[in-house]
């Protein structure tokens, strides 16, 4: 409550105050050399190996010293983090490494100032929404080349080497311009799911072509059910779906054209178009979960768990995030994305690959631990506690002992991705342009309100591709 | 003053002023250098590349649509806020029917204006999960629900509050009002406690109106608390992270949507720093901001300025 009278002499000294900053800045800005000491300043040269580095051997390939210190940070999301806190005792058992665990959502928040000032942890799980983009890191040589790890023997077999053990094709997404710098652990699949008591109760087989998967919806929507619910608040999910039947209808061609920034990725792609029309189709004829586009993941889901809708789209990782809300007896299966007419690929072909990156940050404390650390995770052992512990497979083949017992959805997306074998793809661009999968991410939920028609998606679509193309850092990146 | 008083203050006025330099106007500073950089916020690479970030900022129409949403909430927020709270507050201390010819507020006032003051203690993050509950977009949100059992709207066909490109502001701006009106209502009501109350009653014995009572006395004798609340509600305005953050359709991260129609200039700012890793961009931005901040408080000062009127 100040008086009015003075502001006029306040205002002078604020303004004097502010001239004088501008001033400052603009000396300073040249100079930079004087923000080294701020927010990105801190930190130089590479980390020393020295006095975390112990003798080599054939069961210590990197020389990881007993008795040194390991920092790692986990995402604690829809996995939990029981099972690194199992790694961590089972590391400190056999290699005699003391671990610092952190469990947190937010990544970016406690890792970008450590990362700025030089001081990373030694080995990261840089996952979940708040996760540090991973060409962001990359870019500004935050990362260690993964080959080292990948080349060295495997725990269970030394005879062969580590990047040999793994389903082929699941360290893709971890590459930037050819180097492997993070490591995709997990191995999800993508795709529809339902209920198999519900489609048990009404009589309904599980569709395979695009006309059986809208007849189901039809049938549902007259019982009151709703078709497809989507995760709609995050547009991520339902482009899930219209990117499999791009995928499905055009084959690996489509895929790559996307990836690769082609100019007729979009438009004048026939695929494109006969998958968009056909998610449009889902919109126009009503068949929807009414309200679903403004849902959220946990709102969405829980309601398809109520039995409020016949089918939803998601990963693999969705029987964990709802284990609390579904029924016993719910009996969640997997479903590959039905096939539109005259498609490329077969029906059994699925969106398959590894998510969740574990990074080696350049500047760890303890690089010959972080290594060593890795090297163990992509053994049988620990990929077996991973799946007893978080409930999904891990990309080291076959990396599960048949002892252990599966959830119904999980066991369905094994028998999936057996049933595609080498019939899988993937989507590399949301991990190299964030900016073109948000303006696709947006162009989608304009649709999927009917705001906007196919042609007009097409167009944004193409568009953001176009203004990706134009960045000079993109030729980098090639789907080969 | 006496000698050696001013060492004494000094003494005092220097931690504050020191620790408010290095926290506050240093980081400005570092913001400007960095705004002149292509830094992408995860390391200590980064080059010099002048005005380039300005220039694409002013081509850059999500931004530019975001500023625009500001100025929206600068205008309707501290209006309706300040407006509904005079009325109600004006309606507490001296709009009850009197008796015995005295001034006082309508019957059980008291009790009003604990419960007005409520929202007011929920943090940003509660108001964004209850109003969340409220829009929710399908029959269980609390607006849909209640339409759909009086039949105003089809249960197969919810409204999608935060999903309309034109709903999704206003929805936004009900939340924030509905929060603030309780606090400036207590603190108009304290200005109107300090009048006298023989001003009223003079104004009562003239046959002054409560319309004109209101208007001729009420109001310029708290012109200075509702200059404190515009500015207080401008800088809300200017702000709103929380709340389009958590409650809007994701446009990759931080809301915004649908199709950036909620965005406003600290989503925009945050995506592009954390999401995009275009920091140095995202800094200019941010200078940006402090200007248009500085300018409205200015303006906002000056155009409010009147003669004080002792009482």
């Amino acid at each position: 409550m100040g008086s009015t009278e003075h502001h006029g002499g306040e205002g002078v000294g604020r303004r004097d105050l502010i001239k004088r900053s501008a001033a400052l800045g603009l000396v300073t800005a040249p100079g930079m050399s004087l923000l080294s000491a701020c927010a990105s300043g801190g930190g130089g040269g590479n980390s020393d190996e020295g006095n975390t580095k112990g003798k080599t051997s054939k069961d210590n390939p990197f020389g990881a010293k007993s008795g040194s210190k390991l920092d790692v940070v986990v995402f604690k999301g829809g996995y939990g983090d029981d099972y690194a806190r199992a790694w961590e005792a089972d590391f400190g058992k056999k290699v005699g490494i003391t671990s610092t665990h952190t469990g947190t959502q937010e990544i970016t928040g406690k890792l970008q100032p450590r990362f700025n000032a030089g001081n990373p942890p030694d080995i990261v799980d840089d996952s979940g929404a708040q996760q540090i983009k991973i060409d962001v890191l990359y870019k500004n040589n935050s990362l260690l080349d993964l080959s080292e790890v990948l080349d060295a023997p495997s725990v269970d077999d030394p005879g062969k080497k580590v990047r040999d053990t793994l389903i082929p094709g699941t360290l893709d997404p971890g590459v930037q311009e050819g180097k492997v710098v993070a490591l995709n652990y997990i191995y999800t699949v993508w795709g529809l799911w339902y209920s198999g008591k519900l489609f048990k109760e009404k009589g309904w087989t599980p569709p395979k072509t695009w006309d059986d998967f809208l007849a189901i919806c039809q049938e549902a929507k007259k019982q009151g059910i709703g078709g497809l619910a989507h995760q709609g608040k995050y547009p991520y999910y339902i482009n899930v779906a219209i990117m499999d039947l791009i995928a499905k209808k055009g084959g690996i061609d489509a895929v790559k054209a996307i990836d690769n920034l082609d100019p007729k990725a979009f438009t004048g792609s026939d695929a494109a178009q006969a998958g968009i029309e056909a998610i449009y189709e889902v919109v126009e004829k009503g068949l929807l979960m009414p309200g679903t586009n403004g849902l959220t993941h946990t709102e969405s889901q829980t309601r398809w768990n109520q039995y409020k809708a016949a089918f939803i789209t998601c990963g693999s990782w969705l029987e964990n995030e709802q284990l609390k809300q579904t029924p016993t007896d719910f009996d969640m299966k997997f479903l590959p994305m039905p096939l539109l007419p005259g498609s490329k690929m077969p029906y059994e072909a699925i969106r398959a690959g590894s998510g969740e990156p574990f990074i080696i940050p350049a500047k760890a404390a303890n690089l010959p631990g972080a290594k060593e650390f890795m090297r163990r995770m992509l053994s049988k052992e620990w990929a077996t506690l991973f799946a007893k512990e978080a409930n999904s497979l891990t990309i080291l083949q076959d990396g599960v002992d048949p002892s252990v017992k599966l959830r119904p959805g999980t066991q369905s997306t094994v028998e999936a991705s057996k049933a595609a074998g080498s019939n899988t793809f993937r989507y590399l661009y949301p991990d190299w342009y964030s900016e073109m999968d948000t303006a696709i991410q947006n162009a989608s939920n304009e649709l999927m309100a009917k705001r906007i028609q196919p042609k007009e998606w097409l167009k944004r679509c193409q568009a953001a591709v176009d203004k990706q193309a134009k960045d000079p850092a993109s030729k980098k990146n090639v789907h080969s | 003053m006496r000698k050696g008083q001013y060492r004494f203050v000094a003494g005092f006025l220097f931690v504050p002023v020191a620790l408010y330099l290095i926290f506050v106007i240093w980081p400005y500073i570092q913001t400007f250098g960095y705004s002149l950089t292509d830094w992408k916020g995860q390391s200590q690479t980064f080059s010099f590349v002048g005005l380039d970030n300005y220039k694409a900022l002013f081509q850059d129409d999500v931004f530019l649509e975001a500023i625009w949403h500001n100025i929206l909430f600068l205008i309707f927020i501290p209006v309706i806020t300040i407006l509904l709270a005079l009325f109600f507050a004006f309606m507490l201390n001296a709009g009850g029917r009197s008796r015995a010819g005295g001034v006082q507020g309508v019957a059980g006032s008291k009790f009003y204006k604990i419960v007005y003051f409520f929202p007011q203690v929920l943090s940003l993050a509660i108001l964004a999960v209850l109003f969340n509950a409220v829009y929710r977009s399908d029959g269980g949100g609390l607006l849909n629900g209640a339409l759909i059992k009086v039949g105003l709207v089809d249960a197969g066909n919810p409204v999608e509050w935060l999903n309309e490109p034109n709903v999704v502001l206003w929805a936004l701006m009900v939340a924030v009002i509905w929060q603030g009106v309780g606090f400036y209502l207590v603190l108009f009501s304290a200005a109107m406690q300090s009048i006298p109350k023989d001003i009223y009653e003079a104004a009562l014995i003239d046959g002054a109106s409560r319309n004109q009572s209101f208007f001729r006395i009420t109001l310029p004798l708290l012109w200075d608390t509702v200059q404190t609340a515009w500015v207080y509600l401008g800088i809300v305005a200017m702000d709103m992270f929380v709340l389009v953050s958590s409650m809007t359709q994701s446009m990759g991260a931080y809301g915004g949507g649908p199709d950036h129609h909620s965005d406003v200039m600290a989503t925009v700012m945050m995506r592009n720093f954390l999401y995009y890793g275009k920091s140095g961009y995202a800094c200019a931005m941010g200078v940006v901001m402090l200007l248009l901040t500085l300018i409205l408080s200015v303006v906002t000062l000056r155009a409010t300025r009147r003669e004080r009127i002792e009482f």
